[in-house]
């Protein structure tokens, strides 16, 4: 049965080192198509979120089906308790990437003064993501704390994005959804980081068996 | 929460003859609690749980060294009556061994032995045993009939009722529901979480998971040596030690 079981923890390793392949390659072409200005690529990132959507369905039933016939213990537990999770986590960050891209098609055509360049944020948080992938592969604790350490700076710029959309509110209150929308995408960044954190914590579960989470 | 310790041992060694079945182990039994024995077959977990009530001194050429303990009292000084120890610390094993005598019969026994003579007494007894076993409305029509007639999973939850009815302090159990069904392994395991909270029990079990669902306490057990001892929680989850964490995930050898 063991034999069985680490075929399967196997199986489910591939499966999620895949997904997170694809979601990482979503973020970075959302990022490049706001750069870019490729309206073509952003709805194409639009149009595919769903075979993410699948894949992550597909990941959570085999581990459900390896916990219900094989009840798994000590580190299997704890890898298939963190693939559940990080699974989950790649799923949010693939509709992250779809909604900047959606935002930025929402924007298209505004005036130019409100495109705000989050080419900084956005390159912090897609190497907080490689990490992390990084981490789990590797099962390197080490990076799994230095991207819990790198989403500090992410908000950081959050708060700078927010603070300058601010003052831009005031002074053309009439763009005022413009303005909004530019400020979903730093949201987004946000929140990719956030999750891109969580899976981190989840690497580090899986190591060294303890939450993390709120501490 | 203050815990009392109901057993112990110290550097317990037990030898068959030359051969050197059990080294140095030392374990500490928590009063009112539930401690699982693992480990592979031949690790010495059976011929441990049967040091504690001293069943191992029915086969010849055997020695014992170091320390076991029921509270204060050593259980291995000449001057214990092993008969009265045995009563203290009772025994379920994995066949269900009932006498071949009626059900009323397989209880009253151990307490007619024991010089009890009063028989409302022994009928009040039986039926509180056969209860706290949760096996007595399921006999209460049939305690004339043969105990060899009841299932195979009344049989053992039978054999509970009859080691609890001389009232033990603690209860060891050997594979008790290996022999069983699903369902009626369902059943031994919830009376064992039922039955800890007036019995310090000690179960030897090849099952995992059984292992991990009652009981509070795991010690893993390999070739003779107390390999780990923790929390349940902590044992099935985050083993201290390499050897453990390879025995129950099964990447052992």
């Amino acid at each position: 049965m063991a034999g069985h079981l680490q075929r399967e923890i196997e199986k489910i390793k591939k499966e999620i080192l895949f997904l997170g392949a694809m979601v990482e390659d979503r973020f970075q072409k959302a990022i490049y198509a706001i750069k870019t200005g490729n309206l073509e690529l952003a709805q194409k990132i639009i149009d595919t979120d769903v075979e993410i959507d699948e894949r992550e369905i597909e990941v959570e039933e085999e581990c459900l089906k390896i916990l219900a016939l094989y009840q798994p213990v000590a580190t299997d537990l704890r890898f298939l308790v963190a693939v559940i999770k990080i699974n989950n986590d790649l799923e949010r960050i693939a509709d992250y990437a779809s909604n900047i891209a959606q935002r930025y098609k929402t924007s298209y055509n505004d005036p130019n003064k409100f495109k705000y360049d989050y080419t900084l944020m956005a390159d912090q948080a897609a190497k907080m993501l490689r990490m992390s992938l990084d981490a789990l592969v590797r099962t390197d604790v080490d990076m799994a704390y230095k991207v819990r350490d790198m989403d500090k700076d992410v908000n950081i710029m959050r708060n700078d994005a927010y603070d300058s959309m601010k003052k831009d509110v005031q002074l053309h209150s009439e763009m005022v959804s413009e303005i909004i929308n530019m400020y979903l995408i730093s949201r987004h960044l946000k929140r990719i980081g956030d999750h891109t954190t969580n899976i981190a914590e989840e690497v580090i579960y899986l190591i060294e068996g303890e939450i993390i989470r709120h501490t | 929460m203050q815990t009392h310790i109901k057993m112990h041992t110290k550097n317990l060694d037990f030898f068959y003859g030359d051969f050197q079945a059990l080294d140095q182990v030392s374990i500490d039994f928590i009063e009112n609690r539930v401690t699982a024995l693992i480990g592979p077959s031949g690790c010495g977990k059976s011929t441990y749980l049967r040091c504690l009530n001293r069943m191992n001194d029915l086969i010849a050429g055997i020695r014992v060294k170091g320390l076991a303990m029921l509270d204060n009292d050593d259980i291995y000084d000449p001057s214990i009556d092993v008969v009265t120890l045995r009563r203290q610390v009772g025994m379920v094993f994995q066949k269900p061994n009932p006498f071949p005598k009626s059900v009323f019969e397989n209880i009253a026994y151990g307490l007619k032995v024991n010089g009890m003579k009063d028989k409302a007494k022994i009928t009040r007894i039986v039926e509180k045993s056969l209860k706290q076993a949760a096996i007595w409305d399921e006999v209460k029509d049939r305690l004339n009939e043969s105990a060899l007639g009841l299932s195979g999973g009344q049989q053992q939850r039978l054999c509970i009722a009859r080691a609890l009815a001389v009232a033990p302090e603690v209860l060891l159990m050997d594979e008790p529901a290996s022999a069983l069904d699903p369902i009626a392994t369902q059943k031994i395991e919830e009376l064992i979480t039922e039955l800890s909270s007036k019995l310090t029990i000690i179960i030897v079990t090849h099952n995992m998971q059984q292992a991990a669902r009652i009981s509070d306490r795991t010690a893993f057990f390999y070739m003779g040596k107390l390999i780990e001892v923790n929390d349940t929680d902590t044992l099935f989850t985050k083993p201290e030690l390499k050897q453990t964490e390879d025995y129950i995930t099964g990447r052992f050898g």
